[in-house]
Order: C-alpha cells, then structure tokens, then sequence
C-alpha cells in the first residue's frame, strides 16, 4: 500500500470509503476517476451514501443524490421480489433463507445502503428443493435458458438450481442449497446455516450473524474470482464491524462458525483484506500479516481511472484459479473445453 | 486513455476516451460551439477502444464501452469512430441517466412551450425535429426527451442530429455546410450525417419548455391525425422510456401528469412538407 | 372446494390513477405499475381490510352496481381474484 506517485482513482475510493481521505480534498476531475472506478464496482450508490453529508462539488452531489433515489427504488424491487418467493414458498411450508443483498436489504443493514442487488438469492434446504422448483414454476417463473449442458453443470456440480427468471417481472431468482458448490474442495455445514439462521419480524430470515459474515467471505474469496470484490469486502467490514458492536463475543462465534464450515482462511484473510483496505478493526489474534495478501489487494485495487481492469494477467490467474477452487482438475478441463466450443 | 475530450449536452456532462485521434477530432469539431467547463467532473463515461492492443493500427474496429455496457454490441470500423461515440453516448444516458425521466422523442419548442415527437426509428421524428429546427422553433433533441418529475417541464438535450438517408439531402439543403459532419456512408444504420444545432438551440439548452403537444409520428401512408386517449399514450411513453421504472413513484407521478395535460395524436405523413404542415396545424390548435 | 379467500394491500401500498378508459395502479411495495380496466378498480375498491373471497366480493359489489344478467358472477370474479394475486396487488389470505 502506499507507494509513490499520485494516488490511483481505485486507491482514492477504497479512502473515501474508509473515511481516510477527506471528500472536499479532491480537486474537481479527480472525480472522474473516482466516479468511474465505483461505477465499474457497481458502488456509486454505496459511494453517494457514504459521502451524503461531504463537501461536494454540486453536480457530483446532484449525480450522487440521483444514485440514493435510484438505489431505494431497486432496493424496493429486490424486496418485492423476496416477498414473490415468500407468497410462492410458504402456503407450502417451504422455509428459505434470504441470501447476500437481499437478506442485507431485508435486515436494514449499514451495507445495504446504496448497494446493488442482483438476482434474488435465497437457501433452501436440500430436501425441499424439488419442491420448491414446482412452486417457484407455477408461480410464474421460468427457466432461463434450456441449454442441456448448462443445466446439466447446475444441478450436477452447482450449490443452486439453474436460474429462473419471472416472466411478467422479468427478474431472476438462484435457489441454492448450499454457499458453495458440491465440487468445491470446501464443503460447508448446509443444515447449521439453515436451522441456526435468524427469523426476523418480518417474516424473512437471514442467516445467522456469524453465517453471514462467513458466507461473505466465502462469496468474496473461495467462490469467485474476486469479480465485484470491493462491494463485498465492504459488505464484509460493515457487518462484522457492527456485529462486534452489538455482541462483544462475535469474532470468536465467527471463529468457530468458520471453522465449522471449512472457512477459516477465507474468514481470516477476508478480515484482514478488511482491514488493509476499509480500516476494519480486529481483534488480537487475528491482526497478523500474510505474505500473499498483497496479490489480493492489488487485483481488488487494479482499476484505472476509466474504470477498466488493469492487470489483466493477475485477473486471469484469479479466474483460473476461481474455477480451480470449484472444481477438481478433470473437470475443469471437460468445463472450459466445453464452454470453449460453444464459442461462435 | 491516449485520447479524449469533454461535452455538455443538455444536463450531462460526457467524458469520452478513445484509443484514436480521429473520434474525438470529429467530436470536437461538431461541438466546438458547446459550452465548455473542464473543471466539471463527468456525469457519463464513454470508451472508445480496440480489443486487442495491434487493432489500433490492423484493422481497426472501434468497441463502444463505457459506465454501462452493452455485452454483444458489435465494433464499428474506425471510419465510422463518430457513429460509435454517438452510440456510446446514448447508450450511457439511456442507462445510467436518473435525474429525469428519459423519453426516446425528438422536441422543438416555441414560446416557452415543446412539441413532442415519440416514434420507433424509421418514425421520422428525427428529421421532422431538425426540419423544425432550421424554421421558427428552438430544437430541443432529436433522439431524447427529459421531464423533470419535479415540474414536469422538457428539458432539451441538443446534441448533434443524427441525419439517416434521404433526411440527409433535404436537410443539407437548407444548411450551411460548415454545421453538417463527414458524410459516413453504408453504417449498420445506413448513411448518416450529423447535423450541429443552430447556435440559439445550444445557447437555450437548458431553458426548461412546457409540454404542449404529443405526437407519435408514423412515417408512410396518407396524411392522418387520429386523436391519443391517456391510456395509449401512457403506455406508449413507458415503452419510450428506458428509465420510467427505475424512477420508481416519481416517474409514474411525472407520467401520468404528461399525458393528462399534454393532448397526444398519432400522425401518419407521406413527406416531410406534409409532415410539417400537420405538426403546425396540430401546434396551432393545441397553442389556443 | 371452497373459493379461496383473499387480502387486500395495506392502505397507502397501491395509487390510483384514472387515465381514461384504463386506469394506471402504481404498487409502492412492487414499484410496480399496473394499467387495468374495470371491473379491476372496483374489485381492489371493494376488498376492504378484511379477507374477502369472491362470494363476499360478488355481494359487496351488487350493492353497488347492477349485477343482474351477469351469469355466473363467483367465477368471473375468482379469476379476476387470481389474476390480481399474480400481479402482486391481492395476496391469498
């Protein structure tokens, strides 16, 4: 970190996330770059909301005030959509658990505000999922694409059914049964997330706190290739930050969940990328180094000023390397070759 | 990126890069008579880039990209770099603008009052705008609308006019030819030729204009007028539209007071002197 | 098998705006719009708070509006009553 020479645009924005550097400090076209990196993260909303009160040259405060609008209607569909499933789902007893921005969203969390929420992904344990396809198709949704192979690739080697999208509203759903695929060498505890997760008033659940942050970490390093990683390392360093608050014995919940879902290094390297880059504050034991974090925090960090993935090589090796950690070699092999002769 | 220039059209302020000198060249010059302000950040980033570092040079192809993307937009050949940065730009407020609701319509306006026109391309909406524009009526845009939910005014986004095939020879008759573009012949779109507004539609740019009349312009068959219920225009403008959803109440508020307060009509036209001569007709009445 | 009953949206969820013949329904929960044609609106108007299933509905709305030569009112209106659910706008009860 650090280093010499001006301050990248990436590196300026992971600052004024983390409160280090002062909104007003910037001189007005550092913005573009600013603005173009959290575009390409899918974080201008999350940026418009964290410098609400800032200094800010009129027309960036226009266009962030513009992002919140636009963020609370999305975040509203995203809800909608999450009571959909709840109206198809639970005439039949069929319990699920909202999963990433939607249970973020559902739970009113600090990291829900302004983020962007995708498909609506909710955990269904394995036993019912069946059943939960039947109802989710005679609610209205339907497959995405027929593609015999990639359905195939689904159920056989994924954590979630193929996506549906809804035909009337046109918005996708990923039922999964568990947080990472069956392939992956990691295999975590599906039945603990699903009956230790937390019901809430509303009606929804969410996964437990401990869950949670581990199944942040795991979505942010052992499922992905660290695409989006900014947005969900913020998620990260926002929720474990405000779970310490409220429950001074989180860390060590969280180091036992982990542990009981294969997820150590993943929570431990999470915290500290946290740490290295939003300011998270740890707790002793976990504050130490590891040599090979700085990989991780240049390819979160390789963004230019328009916006474009610098480091392409590094960006390579990540995503072979994402597809290593779902897959045993054999297959990885069958799946890249078959995804390369699809290729028109 | 190696090359790149800045714009303000209407409400937004562009910020374009290109891999070449010669998009961003043409830029300039078409809108050399826009106001300039190079300390105002962007608003909307377009990306004008080869694949592969060696297409610069080998046969070029220029991919749009930008803040938004659109994933199998195709390149166009370097020879048509203006056409790719028109489409970039559109695309990015197509997407990503939020502040207002955005109507795929052209608009002139005259006393304060706007006239506009939403149709498929092909509609003639364009061409009728830009012949509009060159008699006595401020041209507003020719490819997109703005109403701002709070007030429910148009606002104008003049950016260069997109002139297709045969609008290409009507209008550069009546032009200097120091305000038309290179002629950029046989695109994906056909020929095009772009069009700088007159100087006093750039200078009102960001004079709001009270909606007064609606057309949906149909290009072809006899000269018709059929009368719009609020209903089908709504409807209509939603499909017009590529933010109403995402403007969520504040849309549907913007919406529904635009067709209740704006009489709408279908037109069909066979020419543009007959297309012309119905809009002043409908003006005419709507104006009472 | 009985008709299955029905609920209403909470009040202040759904915005009404007649625009003609069709009238526009901005759903605040969906930040959905919906455009429907009566007997819609006088359908969502009738539910009430309680839940309402198409025999209750078919009384509500005979008392305020001429349903007589309607032939089989209960069924017109169930399949209203479900294309409604499917909107989101009512929800089984």
């Amino acid at each position: 970190m650090g280093g010499r020479g001006p301050v990248s645009s990436a590196q300026t924005f992971v600052d004024l996330l983390a409160g280090r550097r002062d909104a007003a400090t910037l001189a007005p076209r550092d913005w573009d770059g600013v603005i173009g990196v959290a575009r390409s993260e899918t974080m201008l909303a999350t940026l418009a909301h964290r410098l609400k009160d800032s200094a800010l040259p009129p027309t960036v405060a226009a266009l962030f005030a513009d992002q919140r609008a636009a963020a609370a209607v999305a975040r509203q569909q995203a809800l909608w959509e999450a009571e959909m499933a709840r109206r198809a789902l639970a005439p039949l007893g069929i319990e699920f658990v909202l999963l990433k921005g939607a249970a973020y969203a559902a739970a009113d969390m600090a990291c829900a505000a302004g983020r962007q929420i995708g498909d609506l992904d909710i955990l269904v344990s394995e036993p019912d999922i069946r059943r939960a396809e039947n109802a989710l198709l005679k609610a209205g949704w339907e497959w995405v694409k027929a593609d015999p192979y990639d359905d195939f690739y689904y159920r056989e080697h994924m954590h979630e059914l193929p996506p549906l999208i809804h035909k009337a509203r046109d918005r996708m759903i990923d039922v999964h049964h568990t947080i990472l695929p069956r392939t992956h060498r990691i295999t975590p505890d599906a039945l603990a997330l699903m009956s230790d997760a937390v019901k809430r008033p509303d009606g929804f659940a969410v996964l437990n706190p401990a869950d949670m942050a581990c199944h942040c970490a795991a979505h942010l390093l052992a499922d992905g290739d660290l695409q989006g990683g900014l947005r969900n390392l913020w998620d990260f360093h926002l929720m474990t930050r405000d779970f310490a608050a409220a429950d001074a014995g989180f860390w060590g919940k969280l180091d036992a969940r982990a542990e009981l879902h294969g997820l150590r290094a993943a929570v431990r390297r999470a915290a500290r990328l946290a740490r290295d880059l939003y300011g998270s504050v740890l707790p002793s034991g976990w504050d130490g180094q590891d040599g090979s974090d700085v990989w991780y925090r240049r390819r979160l960090l390789a963004r230019d000023d328009w916006g474009r993935v610098t480091r392409l090589l590094l960006e390579q090796a990540f995503y072979i390397r994402s597809h290593w950690l779902r897959m045993p070699p054999a297959m990885l092999a069958k799946h890249l070759w078959t995804k390369w002769r699809k290729k028109p | 990126m190696r090359h790149s220039t800045r714009i303000a059209v209407g409400p937004v302020q562009f910020r374009i890069g290109s891999d070449w000198a010669a998009p961003i060249a043409a830029l300039d010059r078409l809108y050399a008579g826009y106001p300039q302000d190079e300390a105002r950040p962007a608003d909307a980033t377009v990306r004008l880039f080869a694949a592969r570092p060696w297409r610069r040079w080998l046969r070029p192809s220029v991919h749009i990209g930008g803040d938004f993307v659109v994933p199998d937009a195709l390149p166009l050949p370097l020879s048509m770099g203006l056409l790719a940065a028109e489409m970039g730009m559109n695309l990015q407020v197509a997407l990503g603008w939020r502040r207002h609701m955005l109507l795929h319509a052209s608009a002139v306006a005259k006393d304060g009052r706007a006239l506009i026109m939403s149709g498929e391309s092909g509609s003639g909406k364009s061409t009728l705008a830009a012949l509009l524009g060159e008699g006595d009526w401020r041209l507003m845009g020719d490819e997109f609308t703005l109403i701002d939910p709070a007030s429910g005014d148009a606002l104008a986004f003049p950016r260069a006019v997109s002139l297709k095939n045969e609008a290409i020879a009507a209008v550069a008759a009546r032009v200097d030819v120091a305000r038309l573009g290179p002629l950029l012949a046989g695109t994906p779109k056909g020929d095009i030729r772009h069009l700088i507004p007159r100087a006093d539609a750039i200078a009102a740019m960001h004079e709001p204009a009270r909606p007064a009349l609606l057309l949906f312009p149909r290009f072809g068959g006899e000269a018709s007028i059929e009368p719009m219920g609020e209903g089908e225009a709504f409807v209509r403008l939603t499909e017009a539209s590529t933010n109403y959803v995402a403007l969520g109440e504040a849309g549907f508020a913007a919406l529904t007071r635009l067709v209740r307060e704006t009489p709408a009509f279908g037109i069909s036209y066979p020419d543009g002197a007959a297309g012309i001569a119905l809009v002043e007709q409908l003006w005419a009445d709507a104006a009472r | 098998m009985p008709d299955p009953a029905y609920r209403a949206a909470p009040p202040g969820a759904l915005r009404f705006e007649p625009l003609g013949e069709v009238t526009a329904i901005f759903d605040r929960r969906s930040v959905q719009t919906h455009l429907v044609v009566s007997p819609m609106p006088e359908i969502l108007e009738a539910m009430g708070a309680g839940d309402c299933d198409a025999a209750t509905l078919a009384a509500r709305l005979a008392a305020r509006f001429d349903l007589d030569g309607v032939a089989d009112v209960g069924a017109i209106l169930n399949e209203r009553l479900g294309e409604l659910a499917a909107m989101g706008l009512v929800e089984r009860a």
